[in-house]
């Protein structure tokens, strides 16, 4: 068994990839990514990892360096956040479409203007379709399970794509919590040996990347990348079992959480998930059959899954942590895409909480619980989409 | 000992109150628990009032978020009784440890604290001064609050302040450290 530490969600990610010592690493500092970075390049500046560290000017720059660095033949990590995904936008999709299997933490903040450094996970809705494979975490212990776990889902031969680890900024990237770290033995075993895929350095034999495909190919270029898409989730699922023979930890595509009888539900990732569990506990205690499903992996989605597990219930309440204005949230959308497989459909309403890192407090979670109560027992929904803890 | 404790800190930027909850947090890990420790982001300058919030539990922590109803508050600098509202959401049993030099009664009555709430108070600023020549309360703030919680055993909090202080500081430095923790664990006084 690992040690157990206290430590930030980023020093758990700056841990994990210092035990995975990638061969390059490229990055830019942005808050609330800077301290994962700062960390990891303290370890490459004490000799502990040999990772070839490159400090550019920019997240574009990074993503750049990284592509190339993968495109070569290495094995990638970065981290970053916010405005540092934005800058990344078009490299985003290079990487993908180039089937770079590239890792990075990504610190969830919002997105300005106006100017805001807190949590909320409009930088990781932004990036939905770049073609990254999306895993969100609840906590620091989740971050660093997520991150050992992307390597071997995106390296894997079938897949070969680019992965982003999602973790809440500052609610978990900057607090302190237990953390039960795997033995770095383990760690390299598990991730195993990198795997180069046709790569540029091979001079032998020469290869060609980002060639131009016009009306041609381009079509099937781009279903193909939606196929290899669909092969994540079985691959996802293998690590998943192997990681728990390992650790005990069990991860799925989706967590649930006293869902298989309940009557109504709430949907909604990362650390929000945490605090909503407590308070369907004490919702249960009063007699009233409620549960939690947590997406972990949002790319690809989990739809007809997830649609499975939601089934049952007379009532859902999806809670997105960004927005679409004029439209639903993300998280939402996902969710109403999974119920169409559904022979009844559920009545559901839709709570954007936590914009700019608001506080999402207990009382927010019951207010949610509450109206779903009303909407079982009438199947009446009042208004699709609100704001929760919102100021009037 | 009950199964979850939430913990308040206020204390001024650059007092090192946020280090002083991770202290906390390692110690009680240390004592095989759960832990959380986060600081309450702000504008972060030197002297503004900030936040800091603990929760130690023999489960695991799922709970984000601030502390609402914080058991105990440590308040590390008693000019933020008149700055800040330091007993929001107090509980009826809740513990206040008072970084002054003034008698528990007084700070009882200037807190409004109720009769089924406990009020400590450390000269903890003196006590830092004395030991290692600097006015950061910490040291004897964690060991006035474990004198007055019970949180972690006394050994278990001495071994994690050498070690959070053994990181970057000299020996002189962790030697006056060590002995404000105890002495603030000693001259905590109730009323």
């Amino acid at each position: 068994m690992g040690k157990i530490v206290a430590v930030t969600g980023n020093e758990a990610c700056a841990e994990a990839l210092k035990q995975i010592n990638p061969d390059v690493c490229a990055a830019y500092p942005i808050t609330p990514a800077t301290d994962l970075m700062q960390r990891f390049a303290g370890f490459v500046s004490d000799g502990k990892i040999d990772t070839e560290m490159v400090l550019v000017e920019s997240e574009h720059s990074a993503m750049s360096a990284c592509i190339g660095a993968a495109a070569a033949g290495g094995r990638v990590a970065t981290a970053t956040s916010s405005q540092g995904l934005a800058l990344m936008w078009e490299m985003l999709y290079i990487a993908a479409g180039t089937r770079l299997p590239i890792i990075m933490p990504l610190v969830n903040r919002a997105l300005s203007a106006p100017l805001n450094i807190h949590g909320d996970h409009s930088d990781g809705m932004g990036a939905r379709d770049t073609g990254w494979i999306q895993i969100y975490s609840e906590n620091a212990q989740e971050a660093y399970d997520n991150t050992i776990q992307a390597f071997r889902i995106a390296e894997h031969l079938d897949i070969r794509l680019p992965a982003m680890v999602c973790l809440d900024g500052f609610i978990v990237s900057h607090s302190i919590e237990r953390v039960e770290y795997i033995d770095d033995a383990d760690v390299k075993n598990f991730v195993g040996k990198f795997k180069a895929v046709n790569p540029l350095l091979d001079l032998d034999n020469p290869k060609s990347y980002g060639p131009l495909i016009l009306t041609d190919m381009y079509h099937e270029y781009k279903r193909a990348q939606h196929e290899v898409m669909t092969k994540v989730p079985g691959i996802a699922l293998e690590v998943a079992a192997e990681f728990e023979k390992m650790t005990g930890r069990k991860y799925g595509l989706f967590e649930t959480y006293r869902l298989e009888d309940a009557e109504i539900a709430i949907v909604v990732m990362s650390s929000a998930a945490g605090t909503t569990k407590d308070i369907i506990d004490q919702y249960r205690d009063k007699g009233v059959k409620a549960g939690l499903l947590k997406p972990r992996m949002f790319r690809p989605f989990p739809y007809v899954e997830i649609a499975d597990a939601l089934k049952h219930l007379k009532a859902i309440a999806v809670l997105d942590r960004a927005d679409s204005f004029g439209g639903y949230g993300p998280l939402f959308s996902e969710i109403t895409g999974s119920v169409m497989s559904m022979d009844t459909k559920p009545p559901m309403i839709n709570k954007i909480f936590g914009l700019g890192g608001r506080d999402y407090l207990p009382n927010q979670a019951e207010q949610v619980l509450d109206e779903l109560v009303k909407i079982a027992e009438t199947g009446k929904v009042e208004t699709i989409k609100e704001y929760l803890g919102v100021r009037e | 000992m009950a199964k979850t404790i939430e913990i308040r800190w206020h204390g001024r930027g650059g007092q090192g109150t946020v280090t002083a909850a991770k202290v906390l947090a390692d110690a009680c890990l240390s004592g095989g628990r759960y832990v959380q420790a986060f600081p309450e982001y702000g504008p972060e300058r030197a002297g503004a009032p900030i936040r800091a919030f603990n929760r130690v539990s023999e489960n695991v922590i799922r709970m984000y978020g601030p502390v609402l109803h914080p058991k105990v508050i440590s308040i590390a600098d008693a000019t933020l009784i008149d700055a800040v509202n330091v007993t929001d959401g107090a509980p009826d049993d809740a513990i206040f440890v008072v970084n002054t030099s003034k008698d528990p009664k007084e700070i009882r009555e200037k807190l409004g604290a109720g009769d089924t709430q406990k009020v400590f108070t450390v000269n903890a600023t003196k006590i830092a001064v004395e030991s290692f020549g600097r006015p950061l309360p910490n040291s004897s703030m964690l060991g006035a609050i474990t004198k007055a919680t019970d949180i972690v055993e006394m050994d278990t909090l001495l071994e994690n302040v050498k070690k959070s202080f053994g990181k970057k500081f000299a020996q002189k430095i962790i030697d006056g450290n060590l002995d404000a923790t105890k002495r603030g664990y000693e001259e905590v006084k109730e009323g």
